[in-house]
């Protein structure tokens, strides 16, 4: 991969942010999915985490587990050209995420922002849960909670920032839209993003060694279901 | 063979080192807030310094041992005492079983810890047993310690003198390596540099204090209100312990153990390492004052810390190993 566009800095005294580039989109983002299997496949001991984002990746590392770096001014410098000739001999590849179908229920009760939304894009709430259901979305990062999903990018015609004041609470499972994004709360927590919709599905479970749905680098498709369908669902899910 | 929780105090909790490995999946790394302190309570007991202790906040909690154990308490000092004898920090202390501990009033600090010879009796979620809130796991069931709790030791230590609440073993530990009092090192974060000039200059002059809704996620500073020269929305990125970032009111913060694995907000800078033990015992209304420095600096900080700490372990066990011996 050419590292010559690559922007490198230090994110305190214990990691590394790469940035590949400032914008969001697909082809940056799989090139950051592709850098973070690769680190995770090389296993370099004094890595302790890897954090894919939108367009940028941050190796955080154990700063007392390295060697004196004789020929760096500091291990930080020493960190940065490894990662460096690691990236530059890592073969692209095109890959493949996963496909995951999602199944939201679009209904009011569980949707608590559609109306205000469909009146914000002068769209009826068919119109706007047409419009989500009918795109494939890309995951490009995990973030904010343990397996919430950053997705884009949601048509521009149902498109919405953020809420001006936050929700003290948005349930476990809400479907949301933020500008071009849209995610899933996968725990009760506070949170601003537009709720249109309710998932019953499990995005987060403690007791799996894998415990979260989605990573980076999945597609993911959501198809509407009733609020019968939805709380059947939900009660097989948490049993 | 249980410590018993007869009142929990604030947001008292079970952490180790963090949880490493985990932040791809969103899932923050949490630990205690102040590592070195954590460090210091196990090693004064003997323990593998990453070894999982209680972490809690003033007004302290009150604790019933059922068992004689071997503890230390470390942090901040929040005048702890059994039966209204005093008790120092930094200082290996013998109970005996059906002893009380509570805390008075704040001495010095915002965040102190106490460790038990041979730990607490747990499992770990995820490699780690640091207590995540937010996701409820990990540490003890998940959340923060509620009255009546019992939390089981790993160990059983016998006491043969049985006539006194608990012995002092005659041995204190030095914490001033790890502490300081001036400006806190920061290293520049990526968006710095889109500060005005003047907000640049005012960064690392200014006085900041430490505002009252400061918790384990991140400490809220009041000071200048800083600008940006250009004002573009950020894409999310990855942030750590010790990141300040600039809220859009013109205020900082400092992430702290719980913070988020990914974030919007320019990054001003990034408290080193070092620096974080002083930070994490700053408490409400405190002075707090950046200053600049180099990553070779940071490290080297770092590093005389971990040094200080290994010979502070080893001291340890040399006096602990006399007072067995005696």
């Amino acid at each position: 991969m050419d590292v010559s566009k690559l922007n490198i800095y230090p994110l305190g005294d214990q990691a590394v942010t790469i940035q590949l580039s400032d914008q969001i989109d697909p082809s940056t983002n799989q090139q950051v999915v592709q850098i973070f299997h690769y680190l995770q496949n090389q296993s370099l001991k004094w890595i302790t985490d890897i954090i894919p984002a939108y367009s940028s990746i941050t190796i955080v590392y154990d700063l007392a587990s390295l060697p004196s770096p004789s020929t760096f001014s500091s291990r930080y410098e020493w960190i940065k050209s490894i990662l460096i000739q690691n990236i530059e001999s890592m073969n692209t590849t095109i890959m493949f995420g996963r496909q995951i179908k999602i199944p939201v229920c679009y209904d009011l009760s569980v949707g608590p922002d559609l109306i205000e939304l469909s009146q914000h894009c002068k769209l009826s709430i068919e119109e706007v849960i047409y419009k989500h259901t009918q795109q494939s979305y890309t995951v490009y990062m995990i973030g904010f909670l343990p397996g919430f999903p950053y997705m884009a990018s949601i048509d521009p015609s149902i498109q919405m920032n953020r809420k001006a004041e936050p929700r003290q609470k948005v349930p476990k499972g809400s479907v949301g839209i933020a500008g071009a994004q849209t995610g899933i709360y996968p725990l009760d927590s506070p949170g601003g993003w537009q709720i249109i919709g309710q998932t019953p599905m499990n995005l987060f479970n403690l007791s799996t060694p894998n415990p979260c749905l989605l990573a980076p680098g999945d597609s993911v498709e959501f198809y509407a279901i009733s609020l019968d369908d939805f709380l059947k669902i939900k009660s097989i899910e948490n049993t | 063979m249980s410590i018993q929780i007869i009142k929990p105090g604030l947001f008292s909790t079970i952490q180790d080192e963090g949880r490493k490995g985990f932040q791809h999946l969103g899932i923050n790394p949490n630990g205690a807030m102040d590592i070195r302190a954590m460090q210091i309570a196990n090693a004064l007991v003997l323990n593998d310094v990453s070894q999982a202790i209680l972490e809690f906040y003033f007004p302290g909690p009150v604790l019933r041992f059922t068992q004689p154990a071997v503890i230390a308490l470390s942090g901040a000092d929040f005048s702890a005492e059994i039966n209204g004898v005093k008790l120092s920090i930094n200082q290996p202390l013998l109970i005996s079983a059906n002893t009380t501990i509570q805390f008075g009033s704040k001495k010095w600090g915002q965040v102190g810890y106490l460790s038990v010879q041979g730990g607490f009796h747990l499992t770990q979620w995820l490699n780690s047993y640091s207590t995540n809130v937010k996701a409820a796991a990990g540490g003890f069931e998940g959340g923060i310690l509620k009255p009546g709790q019992t939390i089981d030791l790993n160990l059983k230590t016998s006491n043969k003198d049985t006539s006194k609440e608990f012995s002092i073993i005659p041995w204190k530990g030095s914490v001033k390596d790890f502490y300081h009092s001036n400006a806190l090192q920061f290293i520049p974060g990526y968006e710095f540099k889109k500060l005005t000039a003047s907000s640049q200059e005012l960064f690392s002059s200014s006085v900041f204090s430490l505002l009252g809704q400061s918790d384990r996620m991140g400490y809220r500073l009041k000071g200048p209100s800083l600008e940006l020269s250009t004002n573009n929305e950020m894409i999310s990125s990855a942030v750590t312990k010790g990141t300040v970032q600039l809220f859009p009111s013109g205020q900082c913060v400092v992430l702290m153990a719980d913070h988020q694995t990914t974030g919007g907000y320019p990054r001003m800078g990034h408290i080193i390492a070092a620096d974080l033990p002083t930070l994490a015992q700053k408490t409400r209304n405190d002075a707090i004052y950046f200053k600049p420095t180099s990553i070779d600096q940071a490290e080297k900080l770092f590093l005389e810390q971990e040094q200080h700490l290994h010979k502070f372990t080893n001291a340890c066990s040399l006096q602990l190993d006399a007072y067995h011996r005696h």
